[in-house]
């Protein structure tokens, strides 16, 4: 920066200069003020997306900076929300990069008192051995008089409705292929 | 070049002021009321936008208003007031009260003088009609910096971190901002607050660098309602004039604007109101006055007496050698 | 709508601009009756008493809109003459079974029909919710009726109806409601002013309706007053259901319901479903009218969708793969279960029961009673740390060293970490971009399963039990992706919409599908939402460059119908009600249905079409039938069959209530789905003693600052910060009697639990004059729980396990209570507390009211 930016550049020079004589805009601008942009508009993408709260499905836009959620807010184009946001759905991006967010697979044994941790692999192939020898310590081929039940009851599962139709589909998919009857969401509570 | 006579006060449009050439329209927001459902979402996405920290866990008791006031962590603050509409309700009728609390019988329980303050309406079923409860008022409203015409805390900051945007709002420039507060203590709406461990002021931008992209300022985006609009000034009043006509001719006599009128003491609100009762009830000052109004004066009186002081100096060292 | 659906109330807000009236009805002023025109405090548990107020009002003043309840409502269709109603019955219908506290429905039937062989014995209906699938198709009925359309048949459903509600009169809702009879008449003006041709009213509930012994009724009541003011089917009428999940209605289109298959088709039973045929009769009614007559299209795509190749003509496309139900497998069963030790393993998939659920120490208790709990979440939520931080274990009754459970915690990926579609409240899938990777071990739903069911396909891959047949031919092979193998939402959207089984073609409406296994399709009701190769979910043309019903922002079932039933927006000649409330009309030039939306009629029948004598299925919808779905094509003021606890909705008290029910011998719900289990111990209600020892009525809601059970908000610092605590709203008369102060402390207790909240003091709470007495009543949010930012006792814990007979939800939103100043004991204290109230109030536990209301001095008034 040369002397004379730099003179130029000092709010008192351009308060005596220039068309703001009390200094109190133009000439008191910072350099920060001077820099500042959106940063929606220097966002590396921004996604079309739909709040997760109820079920209004106010649509979102998310948008993205170095592989982070940089900001969420109201899409205009959205017939339904015409780009408004309820205090939840505007809190989406505290949401999802909340510090409280849990990003590694907590184990606790039985009778444990602590928290331990455990590697997901491990842990997915652990809950499939707990479930297939639940299925077969519960199975029912047949009822008292002989009839067809081909199921289990040994084991239960509830929620979905927060979830995606294509994660429903595949769980509904495969409980019932399990013979694993007890399934269900919130639609019931 | 000369200030405009009115640069401290009375009507003025503050952009050319501030020295910007073909300045924008001045924008703002008008916040109608009467349609605020007090959802808060615009605390929290101005929160979420400007990276505003938590302002505190704690239960308040003021209706739904757990965020207390605006604050150097909180630029919208929803107000609730609770309000029976009609008064009379002091002194309920302990022969018609009969609650009965402890076994389901009719023995009365007596309303005790403690409990002033307390409207407690005749029991619903009877005498409903004009005292009854159902004529309950909850008034809610957004809260937010006013961007003064004349700001006075624009007026005192000795450091040029407030200052006038050439959308005619004013703003804090955190990167120079010194924490000295006369800000803080100059704004007549109490709004400018220091922000503890920071030791900087802050207060709403009014979303500076959303505007700067032409967008709508997070709060007004996500208002449900369209309880805060933002736009150009000059459209926000007469689109509020036209919504205080309609809300009177629908049966609704007590609406009314505030901070929309250039002649006021702080030379017209960036940010007004309507409003459905007295300002005082929201928590609002009913006659805000520029803190720095008499600064010309001030300053005149000043340089008099500093001349007076010089020539007395003048006076005294002349004496003195004489 | 405000305070749980701000958004949503941006319309109603539009319409108050336009001149609409909004009433709102709720037992605390909230911040929707701020905004509202006219605000009616109501008792909680009442509603039917002031819609049947409604009902009687219309009737009595022949308000209704005539010539839309003739053609199109069963106003006309005359019933047995073996129906007894509830006016000379004590409360009761005709037909009721004291050994199983059921109705057999046959004495409802229209005149001339017979039951058809097909409906289960209504014990069985109850046990599987069985009203479930009715979301998308009417109860079985035979579409040939006897009607009187003069109205004048003493046995037709007008008549009746008048005779049901004779008694529900303005002085009788200001008895039963609390609401005072001017405030009353003030909405029946209103409502029954600006509904007809020139105009419609639109009634808005918000899913607190349904959790109610008498949830579904509720629901029904609403639908006959909009039914006979002509204001369904219509643009700016309708029955509009809030629901609070982003996506709930998908969760319940394709199901993880028990009882449930994708697209409304039943789980089948064991001793009524034992072949694929019998499955499907019992679905498609034959004789019956409506879309239903293709149920085994429907059921052979699924399976097909399901086993793939294995699934052929000769092996009934694996029906018997098929898990069989033999009863109540629903979630308050299971949560008995386990703590009967039954239920071995529990997955809990972004849902909070120690929180979220009905009586939330039987909850806990019952997780503490597994083998093993998968939690699959964004947060540690109670459910996950129930064996480490749950009250139960202050009180002694979960002690971490001798709680086997082995829990599982596995961190979800959220909604903008994946892609796939919500289904919103209004059946409109919107598909979701992905915009980053999750984090860490983060994974979405989709990714669990697909991989869960790899690797137990893998472990059995050499088995040859027949049980492991449905796995190990299950079609589960979908395209994955990137460093994680994260299964391809689209296809499987793909396959849930349905495909050509040798081309692969996408099918664009169900109408293509065959039941000959040359196509397959997961979810009937879904297709068309894959049509041309295209994701219809994801179109997103701006709103402002569409028409108000805005048809190409994402995609709506069936075949994109933004409103159901809209062939009743036209008169029975095609042509619109009025210019003002056009929507769909008959093109009697181009011989075609046209509007503005998807006309929900067959495109190219008119209005003049009459079916032949015997026809059934879609041939059986005449041209003004407008209720395709239904199977006599008419919208029901009465149903013949279907609706467990009767024909037409009747007033009954809660399960737990301080008063009398004021309008018949029957106090509550007498078929209502009862557990006797010992832990489910209910608070006494009159005609039994002690009722007095829970004085009060408490209610539970939302906050617009909260969401459900916390674990999206209490974890989030900008929602935390605006509701930071527990607290409970009282009247200022109540806090006089019981001592309470302003931000005080005060505890509620009931027969299962005690919480304790701050007192929030508020003229938003008010006294009601119930029967002759001061009934009070107070309200608690349900958010709270002991982790997040903020924490609280839960208002859930209050609750017993008392459950609508037609759909098993639980009553959740209305119970008895008592409320005392102060924090509430702690540790083993606690648990006395709740017991010594027990003592006081007789509970033994087990032991249950009786369905039927014995009492005789019980009153009986109004028509007399």
């Amino acid at each position: 920066m040369g002397v004379r930016s730099w003179i130029e550049g000092w709010p008192v020079y351009r308060q005596l200069t220039g068309t703001d004589p009390l200094g109190r805009g133009t000439a008191a601008e910072s350099a920060g003020s001077r820099a500042l942009t959106a940063r929606t508009d220097t966002a590396d993408s921004m996604a079309r997306s739909v709040c997760p709260y109820c079920a209004v499905g106010c649509g979102q836009r998310v948008y993205v900076k170095d592989g982070q959620v940089s900001q969420i807010e109201g899409d205009p184009d959205s017939p339904i929300s015409r780009g408004r946001l309820c205090p939840k759905g505007a809190a989406s991006k505290s949401l999802v990069t909340s510090p409280l967010r849990q990003t590694t697979v907590r184990y606790r044994r039985p009778y444990g008192t602590e928290w331990e941790d455990l590697d997901l692999d491990t842990a997915l192939n652990m809950i499939a051995d707990r479930v297939l020898a639940a299925r077969d310590e519960t199975w029912e081929d047949v009822d008292a008089e002989g009839r067809p039940l081909n199921r289990t009851l040994g084991f239960s599962s509830l929620g979905g409705a927060t979830l995606d139709n294509e994660e429903n589909y595949l769980i509904k998919k495969l409980f019932t292929a399990m013979g694993a009857l007890q399934i269900e969401n919130q639609a019931r509570i | 070049m000369l200030p405009d006579p009115n640069s401290l006060y009375g009507p003025l449009d503050p952009a050319p002021d501030a020295g910007y050439e073909n300045a924008p329209p001045r924008m703002g927001f008008f916040t109608d009321t009467s349609v605020c459902i007090g959802c808060k979402a615009c605390e929290v996405a101005c929160k979420e936008w400007n990276g505003v920290p938590e302002s505190g866990l704690d239960l308040l008791g003021m209706s739904y208003d757990n965020t207390g006031a605006l604050t150097a962590n909180s630029w919208r603050h929803v107000a609730f007031i609770e309000q029976p509409r009609t008064a009379g309700h002091l002194a309920a009728p302990a022969d018609v009260l009969g609650a009965p609390v402890d076994t389901g019988s009719d023995r009365p329980v007596e309303a005790g003088p403690q409990f002033l303050g307390m409207p407690g309406a005749q029991p619903p079923g009877r005498g409903w009609g004009a005292e009854g409860r159902t004529d309950f008022r909850w008034l809610m409203m957004s809260d937010v910096c006013k961007h003064c015409t004349h700001a006075a805390c624009l007026d005192v900051c000795p450091t040029g971190s407030l200052f006038r945007t050439e959308f005619g709002t004013v703003v804090v420039q955190e990167d120079i901002c010194n924490g000295c507060g006369y800000c803080i203590s100059a704004c007549p709406y109490g709004v400018i607050d220091q922000r503890k461990g920071d030791g900087r002021a802050w207060k709403c931008t009014l979303c500076y660098d959303r505007l700067g992209a032409g967008m709508t300022p997070a709060c007004a985006q996500a208002c449900p309602t369209e309880s805060i609009q933002y736009g150009p000034l000059d459209e926000l009043r007469e689109r509020a004039a036209a919504r205080v006509e309609t809300l009177h001719d629908r049966g609704v006599p007590e609406a009314r604007l505030y901070g929309h009128d250039p002649n006021d003491g702080v030379g017209g609100d960036g940010a007004f109101f309507l409003l459905l009762d007295e300002p005082e009830v929201y928590g609002l000052p009913p006659d805000p006055v520029v803190t720095t109004r008499d600064l010309p004066k001030m300053w005149k009186r000043a340089g008099l007496a500093a001349l007076a002081m010089a020539a007395a100096t003048v006076a005294a060292f002349v004496g003195g050698s004489s | 709508m405000a305070e749980a659906h701000p958004v949503g109330f941006q319309w109603v807000m539009e319409a108050k601009r336009r001149g609409a009236k909004v009433f709102h009805i709720d037992p605390r002023f909230t911040r929707t009756s701020a905004l509202a025109d006219s605000y009616l405090p109501i008792r909680a548990g009442s509603d039917i008493a002031l819609l049947g107020g409604v009902i009687r009002y219309i009737l009595d003043n022949e308000l209704d809109f005539r010539e839309y309840v003739v053609a199109y409502t069963n106003a006309a269709t005359i019933v047995t003459e073996e129906y007894a109603d509830t006016e000379d019955m004590h409360g009761l219908f005709s037909g009721f079974n004291d050994d199983n506290a059921t109705y057999d429905q046959s004495s409802w039937r229209y005149e001339g029909h017979t039951q058809a062989a097909t409906t289960q014995d209504s014990e069985t209906q109850r046990e599987t919710a069985a009203g479930l699938e009715n979301e998308s198709h009417g109860a079985p009925v035979g579409g040939e009726t006897e009607r009187d359309e003069t109205l004048q048949h003493p046995r037709c459903v007008y008549q009746i109806l008048k005779r049901h509600y004779a008694r529900y009169t303005p002085e009788m809702v200001e008895r039963v409601c609390g609401i005072p009879q001017e405030k009353f008449l003030e909405l029946a003006q209103a409502w029954t002013e600006n509904s007809g041709r020139d105009r419609t009213g639109m009634l808005v509930y918000s899913v607190g309706w349904t959790q109610h012994s008498v949830g579904v009724q509720y629901i029904r009541t609403g639908a006959i007053i909009q039914l006979l003011l002509g204001n369904v089917g219509r643009p700016g009428g309708g029955v509009m259901a809030l629901r609070g999940h982003a996506s709930i209605q998908g969760s319940t289109d394709i199901p993880t319901l028990f009882n449930l298959l994708p697209g409304y088709l039943p789980m089948p039973h064991h001793a009524n479903h034992p072949t694929l045929a019998k499955w499907v009769d019992s679905i498609a009614h034959p004789g019956q009218k409506g879309f239903w007559g293709n149920a085994r299209t429907y059921g052979v795509n699924l399976l097909k969708a399901y086993w793939g190749a294995a699934a052929t003509a000769d092996n009934d496309y694996c029906y018997g793969y098929l898990p069989r139900m033999t009863g109540d497998h629903g979630t308050y069963q299971q949560v008995l279960d386990m703590i009967d030790g039954k239920i071995k393993g529990y997955f809990l998939l972004g849902q909070n029961p120690a929180v979220g659920s009905a009586h939330g120490r039987a909850q806990r208790l019952g997780m503490a009673n597994l083998d093993w709990l998968v939690v699959r979440d964004l947060f540690m939520i109670e459910s996950a740390t129930f064996w480490q931080n749950a009250p139960e274990i202050e009180t002694g009754e979960i002690m971490p060293a001798e709680c086997r459970t082995e829990v599982f915690f596995l961190p979800a990926a959220s909604h903008v970490e994946k892609e796939g579609t919500f289904t919103q409240t209004q059946r409109l899938l919107q598909w979701r971009e992905k915009a980053v990777e999750p984090p860490g071990d983060a994974r979405s739903e989709l990714w669990f399963f697909y991989h869960l069911g790899r690797v137990i396909r893998e472990r059995l891959a050499t088995s040859t039990r027949p049980r492991d047949r449905a796995l190990l031919d299950l079609a589960w092979d979908y395209p994955t992706h990137g460093p994680h193998a994260e299964p391809s939402a689209e296809a499987v959207l793909l396959e849930i919409n349905g495909y050509d089984v040798t081309s692969g073609r996408p099918l664009a409406s169900f109408t293509e599908m065959k039941d000959d296994g040359s196509t397959a399709g997961g979810c009937w009701i879904y297709t068309g939402v894959y049509a041309d190769g295209v994701n219809q979910a994801a179109r997103r043309k701006p709103g402002a460059e569409q028409s108000l019903v805005a048809p190409e922002w994402g995609w709506a079932w069936p075949a994109n119908r933004r409103i159901l039933y809209n062939r009743a927006s036209a008169d029975p000649d095609g042509n619109p009600w009025s210019e003002r409330k056009r929507y769909v009309w008959w093109d009697a030039e181009k011989g075609e249905w046209t509007g503005y939306d998807v006309p929900d009629f067959e495109k190219t029948k008119p209005p003049s079409y009459r079916p032949e004598h015997g026809a059934s299925g879609v041939a059986g919808i005449a041209g003004d039938d407008p209720f395709i779905l239904q199977g006599d094509g008419k919208g029901w003021l009465y149903a013949p069959t279907g609706v467990l606890d009767g024909p037409l909705p009747t007033h009954y008290e809660p399960v737990e209530s301080p008063v009398r029910n004021p309008l018949y011998r029957q106090q509550a719900n007498p078929t209502r789905k009862v557990y006797t289990h010992p832990i489910n111990t209910l608070n006494p209600s009159p005609p039994e003693p002690y009722s007095q020892v829970f004085p009060f009525v408490f209610t539970v809601s939302r906050l617009t600052e909260h969401h459900t059970a916390g674990g999206m908000s209490r974890t989030v610092s900008p929602l935390a910060e605006l509701q930071p605590e527990m607290f409970v709203e009282v009247s200022p008369e109540l806090a006089v009697g019981r001592g309470l102060t302003h931000l005080g402390w005060a505890h509620l207790v009931t027969a299962r639990a005690a919480i304790e909240a701050r007192v929030l003091v508020t003229d938003r709470l008010t006294p009601l004059r119930v029967d002759g007495r001061i009934i009070h009543q107070v309200w608690l949010p349900y958010h709270f729980g002991f982790e997040g930012l903020v924490t609280g006792d839960s208002a859930n814990d209050l609750f017993g396990i008392s459950l609508d007979p037609n759909v098993l939800i639980q009553e959740s939103k209305v119970g008895t209570c008592d409320v005392r100043p102060g924090r509430r004991p702690t540790g083993p204290a606690l648990l006395d507390l709740v017991a010594d109230y027990q003592r006081r109030a007789g509970i033994t536990p087990g032991q249950h009211a009786p369905a039927v209301t014995e009492d005789n001095e019980g009153k009986e008034h109004g028509a007399s």
